[in-house]
């Protein structure tokens, strides 16, 4: 038994891929946190779909991958906070026009490749694939956004419940919320390699859904939700290997069932209080 | 040394000045032709209870958004304790109308409350001994002691609003602008409320309300100003008996009331 829960791990591209997805699901637990609460969820899957076409042309120039995608994924960022305070067209309107336009540049850019293997991976993810040197910027990422998190704590809760008492005291919500969309942006970036374009808002949102069953303190949630993201990834990996299943889907999968696990023990748990 | 959220810091007070002075204030909403305030002049001595009644409308709430630094006029001048908005954000406690709130986000009562001093930390510091042991004295005042640990929905609407009004207790301002805090609240709560805002007075702090609830105005308030489409419409000034007296002698605001209609 033993052996066959380390065997993976005897390969370093195994190790190395654990680790990522550790990082990355342990960013995507807090910051997800707060995609769940302030109902930002659709921003995600939009901001990790526009982050596309930068990898693209990065690839297509034979730049730094996460350069590219980074550059993208900011410009989508202020764009969303910019086209929030025109207010001229509603929201999620102008996003989703956007979001599916920088999508399909993408594709028609990466049509021209004629390397679908490379596409895939940019899609659905390749948690095996990920690099020593990704694995550097994964691990800045990570604790560049948990310091952020950590330290803004106080204001960017207070904003998110009551954004009217905290613009009463001096604070600026918009400017905030726009900090946020740039932590979602680098945060999306590194969940790409594990998950997938596709995937990745599952791995924002779904652990954090899962944890807001289970408690209500937001720096509990942030933990459950962590701790859900890194047993759904080591399961993934475990399925990867040995059912030779594609490791995101696999990972995304986990976590939805973690969801449906909270889910049950929380209508079990309101039920018995009901009583 | 605190870094404060506006950048700026602490203004010393000028002696004698009036808690809020108002001149010709107008504001308007994008898009919209009609002011939601217009030309509002208004003195408020320090240490009164004021209560701001009108329908729907009539520029209750945008006229406390506007003092609070929400809101942005278009002409006109404010002065709070003598220095113009923003100025000094600690000497001035807003509470939002309830439904500007997320009730269900996870946070407990006492978290909430206790974010009434962060005006007072700023950023990076977090809350200390001292904060907490205010938020539950402000909380025990307020009836809330055994409420502390729940999660803010699993309140009353009556409960909801004495936690927005420890919150703004705990900021220790001067002038309180509460916007509906007597929307959707029981007949126990509403007494806890009367006599938070007879405590305030005690304590030469000033209360500006805005309220739906007409009933015992001369029992709870030092003064009644009545908006309507954005301008004054009645200005009274109610004596310790509680006897009602002639409109106080505003002259202008009532020809600009009459201007509006």
């Amino acid at each position: 038994m033993i052996n066959w829960l380390l065997e993976p791990f005897s390969f370093t591209f195994m190790r190395i891929g654990l680790a990522a997805a550790i990082l990355v699901s342990i960013t995507c637990a807090a910051l997800g946190s707060y995609v769940v609460l302030r109902r930002m969820a659709f921003i995600g899957d939009a901001l990790a779909h526009t982050v596309l076409p930068g990898l693209v042309v990065a690839f297509l120039n034979g730049w730094n991958l996460f350069g590219g995608a980074i550059a993208a994924g900011l410009l989508t960022a202020l764009g969303i906070g910019w086209v929030s305070r025109r207010g001229v067209v509603r929201e999620d309107t102008a996003i989703g026009v956007l979001f599916t336009a920088m999508f399909a540049l993408g594709i028609l850019l990466m049509s021209r490749m004629n390397s679908f293997r490379d596409l895939s991976h940019i899609l659905f993810g390749n948690v095996l694939g990920v690099r020593l040197g990704d694995l550097y910027i994964t691990a800045a990422i990570a604790v560049g956004v948990l310091l952020t998190l950590a330290l803004l704590h106080k204001e960017l809760e207070l904003t998110s419940y009551d954004p009217t008492y905290a613009e009463g005291i001096g604070l600026r919500a918009d400017r905030l919320r726009t900090l946020l969309l740039i932590l979602l942006a680098f945060t999306v970036v590194s969940c790409i390699q594990i998950v997938g374009v596709v995937l990745t808002s599952a791995l924002l949102v779904t652990p954090a859904a899962a944890a807001a069953l289970l408690t209500n303190r937001l720096p509990r949630m942030m933990l459950l939700a962590a701790v859900i993201a890194i047993s759904s990834s080591v399961i993934g990996l475990y399925a990867s290997y040995y059912a030779n299943v594609a490791s995101g889907a696999a990972i995304v999968l986990a976590c939805t069932g973690s969801f449906f696990l909270a889910w049950v023990f929380h209508m079990l748990r309101t039920r018995v209080v009901r009583v | 040394m605190a870094f404060t959220y506006s950048g700026r810091h602490h203004v010393h007070p000028i002696a004698d000045a009036l808690a809020l002075e108002l001149e010709q204030l107008v504001v308007n909403y994008p898009g919209s032709s009609e002011p939601a305030l217009d030309h509002v002049s208004l003195k408020i001595a320090s240490g009164l209870r004021v209560a701001l009644v009108g329908a729907n409308g009539s520029g209750k709430s945008t006229l406390l958004k506007t003092v609070a630094g929400l809101l942005h006029p278009q002409a006109g001048t404010i002065r709070i304790y003598g220095h113009p908005v923003g100025a000094c954000h600690h000497r001035v406690a807003y509470l939002p109308q309830r439904g500007d709130v997320d009730w269900r986000f996870p946070v407990s009562v006492k978290q909430m409350v206790l974010a009434g001093r962060y005006v007072h930390l700023g950023w990076m510091r977090r809350p200390g001994p001292n904060d907490r042991a205010m938020v539950m004295q402000v909380l025990e005042r307020l009836g809330l002691e055994e409420l502390a640990e729940r999660q803010i929905s699993q309140l009353s609407g009556g409960q909801q609003q004495r936690a927005l009004l420890a919150r703004a207790l705990v900021q220790e301002a001067d002038l309180l602008l509460l916007d509906e805090p007597l929307s959707a609240v029981d007949a126990p709560s509403r007494a806890i409320i009367a006599g938070v805002l007879a405590d305030l007075r005690r304590e030469n702090r000033t209360a500006l309300v805005a309220t739906h609830h007409l009933d015992r105005l001369d029992d709870e308030f030092d003064r009644v100003i009545s908006l309507e489409s954005g301008a004054l419409q009645t200005d009274r000034v109610i004596e310790e008996t509680g006897r009602r007296l002639a409109p106080a002698k505003a002259p202008r605001y009532d020809q600009l009331a009459t201007r509006t209609i």
